[in-house]
C-alpha cells in the first residue's frame, strides 16, 4: 500500500524524522489560510498524488506550463498554485500519459538548502536485512544513479539482532562529506528513519531530496513510503491513511475477493492460478503474437465465487477480446474452477471466446463439467495448445 | 537419497489440524511419507489422523527422531513456527506459508544463521522425492521417479515443469520450490549445489522471475562450478511492467539487472539451455540431450 507525501511525513514526524511545518488543502482558499499559518517569506505548494516526477512534470491542460510542486512568495501566490493544481490532471514520469488528478495539494513551508542528498530504506534481499541506501546525487531518480554511478551509491546494512547503531549513521556521513553538527544531526535522522521503518512495517521508505540546511540540520524535503501489504494486519490504522482514488478501480475490486490483479493494456484476459505460472502465461501470449490484458491469479484456496468475481473483472476491461484460463490444480481442484468458470460464461452471457486448460488434481472432473455446460467453451491440453487457441480464436473473432 | 528428503526422512506438520494442515498431512500419508505425529498448540494428547498431536515442536522431537517439519500455520504465527522449529534443531524446515510480513522473515533469516536448520520457504510449494517423501501442496499424482532435479521460485510452475518432465519420460529426482519470497530460506545455488553433487539426478531444470538478482548470482554460480549437467532453464515475467508486483512480494523489476530478459542472458552465457516458452521445458531438455 502507498500513502501520499504529507502523510508520509505526519507518521515519519511520530517517529522523529525532522520534516518542515505543513498543512493539507483540498481547496485554493484551504491552501490560502494554510499559508497564513507559516511562517512565510517563502512557501511550497506540492500536488499530492500517488507518483514521482511532480516537479518536472506538467498539467495535461497546460503543457507548456509549471510542474506540480511550486514556489510561492505569499499566501496569494500559494492559492493561485492551488488553483493551477487542485483539479487538474498532472503527468508526470510516473504516471504515464493518461496522468493523475490533484485532489489536494501540501502547503510547506520553505527551506534554506545547502545540499541535496538520497536516503532510502529496503529490505534487501541477498543480505536478508534492512538496508540503508545513500547518495549525494539528491533529486535525482536512484534507478539512474545505479545505472551511470553506481560506485555513488551507498549500502549499510542492519543486523536485525542489534538494530541501529551509532557507527552506521557514521558510515554513511562520512561517505556523504557531511562534518560536525551535520553528521550528528544524520546520525539522529538515521536512527529515526530506522526506527519508523521496523515500526511501520514499511517495504520501502525513500526520502529524496533529504536536505543539508545552511544551518546543518538535515530534513526530509520529500518522503516517500510503501508499505509491507503482509503487514497491514498488524497496523489497523493505517488503512485510514489509504487514497482508493489513487488506485485502479479493477484492482480495488479484485483486492475485495482477495485476488491478485494487475491491469496490464493488451486484449487477451488471463485467470490463472499462481504468480509465476500467471506470469509464463502472460508471456506465452506474447510468443504466440497478442499481449496479455492483465495478470490475475486467483490463488491456492479459490471457490466459485471467487473465480466468478474474476471474470467479471477481467471483462470489465473493454479492451479484453478473448479470455484464457489456465489452471495446474495443486491445492486448487480443478471441479471447482469448472464450476466457476461455467457459472460466470452464463451469468455475464459471455460474448468473447473462452479458451480453459486445466491440469492436476480433479482434472478429469472439472473437464467434464465444462463439456456438460453446452457452452462454447475451448478446451486446450496444455500451455502452448492454450495460447494458440485463444490468440486463433481472437483472430477468427474479429 | 536424491536431495532433502527420503523414503527414511521421519517428518512432523505444524499448523497440523488446521484445514491446510489437514488435508495436505493426508495426501502426504496417501504418498508413502513417514508423518510422525503433529503440532497444534493447546491440543497436545490428543489424536489426529491416527497420530499423535503435540504442544510444541520440543516435545515432538523428545517423542520422535524428526528429520523435517511442514509448516502451514497462518501468516501471523508462521514465523513464530519456524522460530520453534529452529529452537528444536529440526534440520529440514519447509514453510508453505503464504504472506508473512517480511520484517518476521529478517528476523527468521537471523536466526537460521546461528543454527543448523536449513529452511526452505515460505510461500513455496515444499519438497517431493517422487516415490519416497512429499511434503508441501503439489499434487504427488504428477510425478515420476526419474533423472531430473527441478528447483523453482514459483509453485504452479514447478508443477509445469514436473508434468512436461514426465510427459517427455525423464521423471524427477527431487523438486524444490524456494518460494516467492523476497528473504527467504535457500536460494538457487544451494539447491544447485545439491544437484550436481546428487548421483541421482541427471539433469536439472531451473525456473526464476523477475525481481532480485538471485538467478544471476546461480548462473555465475554454474558457470564457475567444475561440475556440468545438463540445464534448462526458464524465466517467468518477461511481459511484466517495471515496477508493479506480481503476486509474488518478490517479483517486483526495480533495478536494471533483475528483468526477465537480463537473467535469461545471464543463464545463457552459464551455459544453460534457455527455453523461450514455458511450454517448452521438458522438448528443450530432449533437445539438449540429443545433442
Amino acid at each position: 500500500m502507498n500513502i501520499h507525501e504529507y502523510q508520509a511525513k505526519d507518521l515519519l514526524k511520530r517517529y522523529g524524522v525532522a520534516v518542515l511545518d505543513g498543512y493539507i488543502a483540498w481547496t485554493p482558499d484551504e491552501a490560502e489560510a494554510a499559508a497564513a499559518k507559516l511562517p512565510g517569506p517563502i512557501y511550497v505548494v506540492k500536488s499530492q498524488i500517488h507518483a514521482g516526477g511532480r516537479g518536472a512534470g506538467h498539467f495535461a491542460d497546460d503543457p507548456d506550463g509549471k510542474g506540480g510542486v511550486r514556489i510561492a512568495r505569499s499566501a496569494a501566490e500559494v492559492k493561485q498554485a492551488a488553483e493551477a493544481m487542485i483539479g487538474h490532471v498532472l503527468v508526470t514520469k510516473q504516471t504515464g500519459p493518461a496522468g493523475k488528478t490533484v485532489h489536494r495539494v501540501y502547503v510547506e513551508a520553505g527551506c534554506d538548502i545547502a545540499r541535496e542528498l538520497y536516503l532510502s530504506l529496503l529490505v534487501d534481499r541477498s543480505s536478508g536485512c534492512v538496508t540503508l541506501v545513500a547518495s549525494n546525487e539528491g533529486g535525482m531518480e536512484i534507478e539512474t544513479v545505479a545505472a551511470s554511478n553506481p560506485e555513488k551509491i551507498l549500502r549499510v546494512s542492519v543486523d536485525p539482532a542489534t538494530g541501529i547503531s551509532g557507527f552506521h549513521g557514521r558510515r554513511l556521513a562520512g561517505g556523504l562529506g557531511l562534518t560536525g553538527r551535520q553528521a550528528v544531526s544524520f546520525g539522529k535522522f538515521v536512527t529515526a528513519m530506522y526506527a519508523a521503518f521496523v515500526g511501520l512495517d514499511c517495504s520501502v521508505v525513500e526520502i529524496n531530496p533529504m536536505v543539508v540546511t545552511g544551518a546543518g540540520e538535515i530534513i526530509a524535503l520529500d518522503a516517500k513510503i510503501a508499505f509491507d501489504d503482509n503487514a497491514l494486519f498488524r497496523h489497523a490504522d493505517l488503512e485510514k491513511l489509504r487514497d482508493e482514488a489513487e488506485e485502479d478501480p479493477k484492482e480495488l475490486e479484485a483486492e475485495k475477493h482477495s485476488l491478485n490483479y494487475v491491469a496490464l493494456d493488451g486484449n487477451i484476459g488471463c485467470m490463472v492460478n499462481g504468480a509465476g505460472l500467471a506470469m509464463a502465461t502472460m508471456d506465452i501470449i506474447k510468443l504466440f503474437g497478442m499481449a496479455p490484458a492483465n495478470f490475475l491469479d486467483v490463488g491456492g484456496g479459490a471457490t466459485k465465487e471467487r473465480v466468478m468475481a474474476a471474470f467479471r473483472i477481467i471483462l470489465s476491461d473493454p479492451n479484453v477480446e478473448g479470455i484464457l484460463v489456465n489452471i495446474f490444480g495443486g491445492i486448487m481442484r480443478c471441479d471447482v474452477i469448472a464450476d466457476g468458470v461455467v457459472s460466470a460464461a452464463r451469468e455475464v452471457q459471455l460474448s468473447v471466446p473462452l479458451v480453459v486448460r486445466l491440469e492436476g488434481t480433479n482434472v478429469d472432473l472439472g473437464k467434464a463439467i465444462l463439456a456438460r455446460s453446452n457452452l462454447p467453451i475451448i478446451a486446450a491440453d496444455n500451455l502452448a495448445d492454450a495460447a494458440e487457441k485463444i490468440v486463433t480464436a481472437v483472430r477468427e473473432a474479429a | 537419497m536424491a536431495i532433502l528428503v527420503d523414503a527414511n526422512t521421519q517428518v512432523i506438520t505444524q499448523g497440523f489440524t488446521g484445514a491446510q494442515g489437514t488435508f495436505h498431512t493426508e495426501q502426504a500419508i496417501a504418498y508413502g511419507t513417514k508423518v510422525v505425529g503433529g503440532v497444534t498448540p493447546g491440543k497436545g494428547g490428543t489424536r489426529h489422523l491416527d497420530l499423535p498431536v503435540y504442544d510444541t515442536v520440543w516435545q515432538a522431537c523428545q517423542a520422535h527422531r524428526v528429520d523435517a517439519t511442514g509448516i502451514y500455520v497462518p501468516p501471523p504465527f508462521a514465523a513464530d513456527a519456524i522460530l520453534e522449529a529452529i529452537d528444536a534443531g529440526i534440520p529440514l524446515i519447509i514453510c508453505i506459508t503464504d504472506g508473512i510480513p517480511v520484517l518476521d522473515m529478517v528476523r527468521v533469516k537471523r536466526a537460521l544463521s546461528c543454527s543448523r536448520s536449513r529452511l526452505i520457504g515460505p510461500n513455496c510449494p515444499g519438497v517431493i522425492t517422487p516415490d519416497a517423501c512429499k511434503i508441501g501442496i503439489m499434487p504427488g499424482h504428477i510425478h515420476r521417479l526419474g533423472s531430473v532435479g527441478i528447483v523453482s521460485r514459483s509453485g504452479t510452475l514447478t508443477y509445469e515443469a514436473v508434468a512436461q518432465t514426465t510427459m517427455v519420460g525423464l521423471g524427477q529426482s527431487s523438486c524444490v520450490g524456494i518460494g516467492g519470497d523476497p528473504v527467504k530460506g535457500t536460494d538457487f545455488i544451494e539447491i544447485l549445489e545439491m544437484f550436481l553433487a546428487d548421483p541421482l539426478t541427471k539433469q536439472i531444470v531451473m525456473i526464476g522471475e523477475i525481481g532480485g538478482q538471485s538467478e544471476i548470482e546461480a548462473a555465475e554460480f554454474l558457470a564457475r562450478n567444475p561440475v556440468k549437467k545438463p540445464t534448462v532453464g526458464f524465466i517467468a515475467g518477461a511481459t511484466a511492467p517495471p515496477g508493479r508486483r506480481m503476486g509474488h512480494a518478490g517479483a517486483v523489476i526495480s533495478g536494471g539487472m533483475d528483468t526477465a530478459a537480463a537473467k535469461m542472458e545471464a543463464l545463457r552465457v552459464a551455459g544453460v539451455h534457455v527455453a523461450d516458452s514455458p511450454a517448452a521445458l521438458g522438448s528443450t531438455m530432449i533437445e539438449v540431450l540429443r545433442g
